[in-house]
């Protein structure tokens, strides 16, 4: 009996051994796609390495000064990016503004209120947002929106707001307000859908707790969203990154003029466009290795402000998929 | 006495509660309206604009001078293919086999590693990988080229498919796994032929909209494959695509142009449209 049991055990433990031992042609399967997942890594490493190596020249000559330096100048070779840092950054918080209450609603509304018809056309269309070419929406922004910022809305404000500095000026339809719109617009299908995704992680039964005490719907729906506030806070931070980094529609209608003025309807400049600009026609090795030390900077910022929100976002899901 | 005040206090508040609760719903509904008013206009604008210059021409002609009538964007839209193509040949087998990878042997700390670092891509901006093509193939090769704009577009491409991968195999009953390895079937066929054919209906259409995006990137090609006015059909060489096209339409002054511009708007979007719907139809049917 006792042998009968300590075979049947030894049998138990080859076949775990036999388990264990993977086969040749899996090791090699697996490290066959390990091989293709490491180029991912490799080209993130290979982006910043290159354009370390190749703004070189300008990193040398202008150290950390060229972010503070508002000159850019090809003639006398002497290049500072803060005017772009200016741009970008006045026209991304705009669409921020704009476009985070915004993309909250809709996520509330695609999460919360409506049937089921239009939560999938409306999710649809908002889909279709995102994926229309960012060249088209600036297309837009320059025989459309900007005509009519200059001739409606930017007269309206400044009838009303014209005695703050941002709102006084000319009113000439290109410039940061514009490309803030632009921006808005591009931005909110993305802070929508993963809002829309963080509220759905919120367990159901934390609003019925609340509408058993009595909570109207939007006390319930309020909860909800302070409950998902980090995850909210993540997609913000996704569309800023999105917002910087974006190209095309901010160089249609940002104005393209390196200038620092309190005016949001003034013309600006923003790191994107002015690589977008002058790249294919910069002569001179320090005016390339300025414009990719300018798209160094957009990169490493980028990837902090990306990283940053993926952590929050998968802290977030990550609980929501234990639960 | 004291009853009573609670009763109008409690009542008030009840009255104050309601009507921000009917705000704010109100509110929430406007905003899912003024989300997609941008869209409903872009899309009939650029429909408006771009018919009456959509003709057989346009898909047959190469562009001609200013002044002169007619003309088309043959070029451009074979290049856009051609470029497509060629980040397809880079994007698709790289995001897949990544994809697999982070789906299947998902327990590795690398493979969460990779799965965040495709997550970062994503979100690196494209004018980003412009220079980064420019610096790796137009600098050591001394000249614009198709193959430099094809490779930006191939990396663009990368996250896209890895994650629409890695979506859809995690799709997969475990059941299916276990029940071909049961029959004593290698693990890596198993993932090849069952689990990689099973979600291939979802993989391809994520494929396609990879596809579709790229194929309107601009940024990444102003200083890759530049733009060309004539056929083209080296690799090495600069070459015409839509976006860039329609870029240096729009900018210039003139009218006839603009219009040309609209109708290449038109047939990206009518693209990214036909795309996004397949993708909604096929997945529907699959997954709900």
């Amino acid at each position: 009996m006792f042998e009968i049991i300590s075979g049947t055990i030894a049998g138990i433990k080859k076949i775990g051994e036999i388990k264990s031992r993977k086969k040749l042609s899996d090791i090699i399967f697996e490290n066959f796609t390990l091989f293709f997942a490491v180029i991912i890594i490799a080209i993130v490493l290979f982006i910043f390495y290159e354009m370390f190596n190749d703004s070189f020249p300008a990193r040398e000559k202008f150290g950390l000064n060229f972010i503070f330096s508002s000159e850019w100048n090809a003639v006398s070779e002497n290049f500072g990016a803060f005017t772009f840092i200016y741009g970008t950054v006045i026209s991304s918080v705009i669409a921020l503004i704009i476009a985070l209450p915004i993309s909250i609603g809709v996520a509330v509304f695609l999460s919360e209120l409506a049937p089921q018809i239009v939560k999938t056309s409306l999710s649809f269309l908002i889909e279709i947002l995102a994926a229309i070419p960012s060249i088209i929406y600036g297309f837009w922004g320059i025989f459309v929106l900007a005509p009519f910022m200059r001739t409606t809305l930017q007269p309206l404000i400044q009838s009303v707001l014209g005695f703050l500095p941002v709102f006084q000026g000319n009113a000439i339809g290109f410039g940061l307000l514009t490309s803030g719109i632009i921006l808005a617009i591009m931005i909110t299908p993305i802070i929508t859908a993963v809002t829309r995704d963080v509220l759905n992680a919120i367990p159901m039964s934390q609003r019925e707790a609340a509408y058993a005490l009595g909570a109207t719907r939007w006390e319930a729906i309020k909860m909800a969203l302070l409950n998902a506030k980090s995850g909210i806070l993540g997609a913000t931070i996704l569309g800023l990154g999105r917002a910087v980094g974006e190209t095309m529609a901010v160089t249609m209608v940002i104005g393209n003029k390196a200038n620092i003025s309190a005016s949001l309807f003034d013309p600006a400049y923003s790191m994107a466009s002015v690589i977008a600009n002058e790249f294919a026609e910069a002569s001179g090795e320090l005016h390339i290795a300025s414009l990719i030390y300018v798209g160094l900077i957009l990169f490493a910022v980028t990837l902090v402000i990306n990283s940053f929100a993926r952590l929050l976002i998968y802290s977030i899901t990550r609980k929501a998929d234990v639960k | 006495m004291k009853q009573n005040y609670y009763e109008l206090v409690s009542r008030n508040n009840l009255l104050k509660r309601k009507s921000i609760n009917v705000v704010m719903l109100g509110l929430c509904i406007t905003a899912g309206f003024l989300a997609i008013l941008p869209l409903v206009y872009i899309f009939f604008y650029t429909l408006m604009q771009g018919a009456s210059s959509l003709n057989l021409e346009f898909f047959t002609e190469i562009p001609k001078p200013v002044g002169e009538d007619g003309g088309g964007m043959a070029n451009a839209i074979v290049g856009t293919l051609i470029l497509v193509g060629l980040g397809s040949a880079f994007g698709i087998p790289v995001g897949i086999f990544a994809g697999i990878y982070v789906a299947e042997y998902s327990k590795s700390f690398l493979a969460n590693v990779i799965k965040f670092v495709t997550d970062v891509l994503s979100g690196v901006p494209s004018i980003v990988i412009g220079i980064f093509a420019y610096g790796l193939i137009v600098i050591p090769m001394q000249r614009f080229s198709a193959l430099a704009g094809g490779f930006a577009l191939g990396v663009l491409m990368v996250p896209t498919v890895t994650r629409i991968t890695e979506e859809m195999l995690k799709l997969v009953p475990h059941s299916l796994r276990e029940a071909a390895l049961a029959l004593g079937i290698p693990r890596w066929k198993t993932t090849l032929r069952i689990v990689l054919k099973t979600a291939s209906g979802g993989i391809i259409t994520g494929i396609l909209l990879a596809i579709a995006r790229a194929a309107g990137e601009t940024a990444p090609l102003l200083f890759t494959s530049f733009g060309n006015s004539f056929w083209s059909s080296s690799l090495d060489g600069p070459m015409a695509s839509i976006p860039v096209q329609i870029f240096n339409y729009a900018i210039s002054p003139y009218e006839d142009w603009h219009r040309k511009a609209w109708a290449g708007a038109f047939v990206l979007i009518a693209l990214v449209f036909v795309v996004s719907l397949i993708v909604r139809i096929s997945t529907r049917k699959k997954y709900n």
